[in-house]
């Protein structure tokens, strides 16, 4: 009952912050109510017994793409609401690609149905005798461990093409280097000179 | 008869659970108000002052007092604020401060939810205190704050990446995510000799984490007067203060738990047993606080490009290069822990 219960209210809350994302005047709102959102996905695959992939969502989510979000968007300078009344002309077209999708589902919804094959293949959500995290990094590294490096290498490309393309090389600015302070030597800097009394330094 | 099934099956858990909740949360904030007294002690004996001295006997009652004074006193909103996100912003912080508790073990079996990926638990919620900070520097709509809040979102994102790698290299050895397991696995002398630098880097990144000294590049009081808090006052201010030393206890407890082997006697000596584990988690966790005033008192303030050259130029690659290391080194000698 309780389950039942928080699932609904998981999913409640999901779907109504999934709505302000969307709604929300103030840009700032919207990513705070996403951040809510992945929260209850992450809540709702607790439900379902994934604990891992659950926290996995709420650090790499929430932790750090959502704080990376809000960082840009409380940066950013943009009068949003000049930006949403341009975007109002686009809203026919929209309307028209939205509802293809819809008529597309619905016809799949009313069209299509579950082999009889298909009750035999459910998953269970995590194997009883392993834990979550264990069942997944087994088959992770043995029978995916292909396309689970190819899209480890994927990322390390995009990551690569961003440090290039905001690379910016200013000759002639100051650095601090660190290893040069460290290195220099007392002879270097410091120079013990007898001076006579009257007589100065030339 | 529903009524009566109803509470056996909910409510008499549910009563132990908020018992259990208070077991925590009562000591947590006693702990939290002796901490304060004992950073004001400890940094006054070593710049040769008194500390506070005059509410109490030794000022024992003195943080008693500012929390009481801070409650009694208006909350000042101000007029440009976003009204709810302000209010919300330390509302949450010290939410978050208190929900990590809920996996922490302090004793064998003394734990409110023994998850299994109770690790992965809190580095998600404390990689979520970077919300509160930022929501609080947005929400003033106050320039000083606003910068404090940029400074820590990016310093918190930093140093985060390295936690997790060491947290990684600690996981590598343990073979679990659960926290209790991570405390009682074997460990040989040579591992513990091997994490060793990892605890290292582990303290200093939760000196970032909690924007202490000579981190506290948020609130930096000679650039931006205060950072994120500069327009809280009163109970807003005291829910900052009590998270930001709620998190210190909390941070402390997970260095304890991964690397000091939380309520076990130190060293493994066996005769020293006797001691309840709980006393021997306190005083590890005592000691690491101990370090974060002792920090305090030493260290001047980075300044910002060298944090940030020190998160990702130094610990990264280091962490990065020790996890194959550790990996490296425990495969060879074909010590990784077995899971069945």
């Amino acid at each position: 009952m309780i389950a039942s219960l928080a699932f609904y209210l998981f999913s409640f809350v999901l779907i109504m912050s999934a709505l302000f994302v969307i709604s929300a005047k103030n840009p700032v709102h919207s990513v705070l109510f996403l951040i809510l959102a992945f929260f209850n996905a992450a809540g709702l695959f607790v439900l379902l017994g994934a604990e891992f992939v659950a926290f996995i969502l709420a650090i790499v989510y929430v932790g750090a793409v959502a704080v990376l979000f809000l960082f840009v968007v409380m940066m950013l300078d943009v009068s949003f609401a000049d930006l949403r009344r341009e975007s109002m002309q686009y809203i026919p077209l929209g309307l028209v690609i939205g509802g293809i999708l819809l008529v597309e589902m619905a016809f799949m919804m009313f069209a299509w149905s579950p082999s009889m094959m298909a009750g035999g293949n459910i998953a269970a959500a995590a194997p009883k005798d392993l834990s979550n995290t264990h069942a997944l990094g087994q088959i992770l590294y043995t029978q995916y461990v292909l396309p689970f490096q190819v899209s480890g290498l994927i990322l390390l490309v995009a990551m690569i093409g961003a440090i290039v393309l905001t690379l910016r090389v200013r000759p002639g600015t100051l650095r601090q280097k660190i290893s040069d302070q460290v290195h220099v030597r007392r002879e270097d800097v410091v120079e013990v000179r007898k001076v006579q009394s009257g007589q100065g330094v030339e | 008869m529903t009524l009566q099934i109803f509470l056996n099956d909910y409510g008499l858990p549910g009563a132990l659970i908020v018992l259990q909740i208070l077991a925590f949360v009562v000591p947590l904030l006693i702990g939290v108000a002796y901490l304060v007294y004992a950073e004001r002690k400890v940094m006054g004996a070593m710049q040769l002052r008194q500390g506070p001295m005059t509410v109490g006997a030794f000022g024992l009652l003195q943080t008693f007092a500012d929390a009481i004074k801070l409650f009694s006193k208006e909350i000042i909103i101000p007029s440009a604020a976003h009204r709810v996100v302000f209010i919300l912003a330390p509302v949450l912080t010290m939410l978050l401060s208190m929900i990590a508790w809920s996996v922490i073990p302090v004793n064998e079996g003394w734990v409110i939810a023994d998850i299994n990926v109770g690790i992965l638990y809190l580095f998600a919620i404390s990689s979520m205190g970077v919300y509160g900070v930022l929501m609080a520097g947005w929400a003033s709509n106050s320039k000083y704050a606003f910068l404090g809040g940029m400074r820590s979102a990016a310093q918190m994102v930093s140093y985060e990446v390295s936690m997790g790698l060491v947290i990684v290299c600690v996981l590598l050895c343990v073979g679990s995510l659960n926290l209790t397991e991570i405390v009682t696995a074997p460990r040989p002398w040579w591992v513990q000799v091997m994490l060793l630098p990892m605890f290292v880097v582990f303290v200093v990144s939760i000196l970032a984490e909690c924007n202490r000294a000579p981190f506290d590049l948020p609130e930096g009081e000679s650039e931006l007067s205060g950072g994120f808090l500069v327009e809280y006052s009163a109970a807003a201010f005291m829910l900052f203060f009590l998270a930001e030393y709620a998190n210190m206890i909390l941070m402390s407890a997970m260095a304890t738990i991964l690397f000091l082997g939380g309520w076990l006697p130190p060293f493994g000596i066996e005769a020293l047993d006797f001691v309840p584990g709980v006393i021997w988690f306190v005083l590890k966790v005592s000691f690491i606080l101990f370090v974060y005033i002792w920090v305090r008192a030493t260290l001047p303030r980075y300044r910002y490009d060298q944090l940030m050259r020190l998160g990702w130029k130094i610990f990264l690659p280091f962490t990065l290069i020790w996890v194959l290391v550790m990996a490296g080194t425990l495969m060879a000698t074909n010590s990784l822990p077995v899971v069945q």
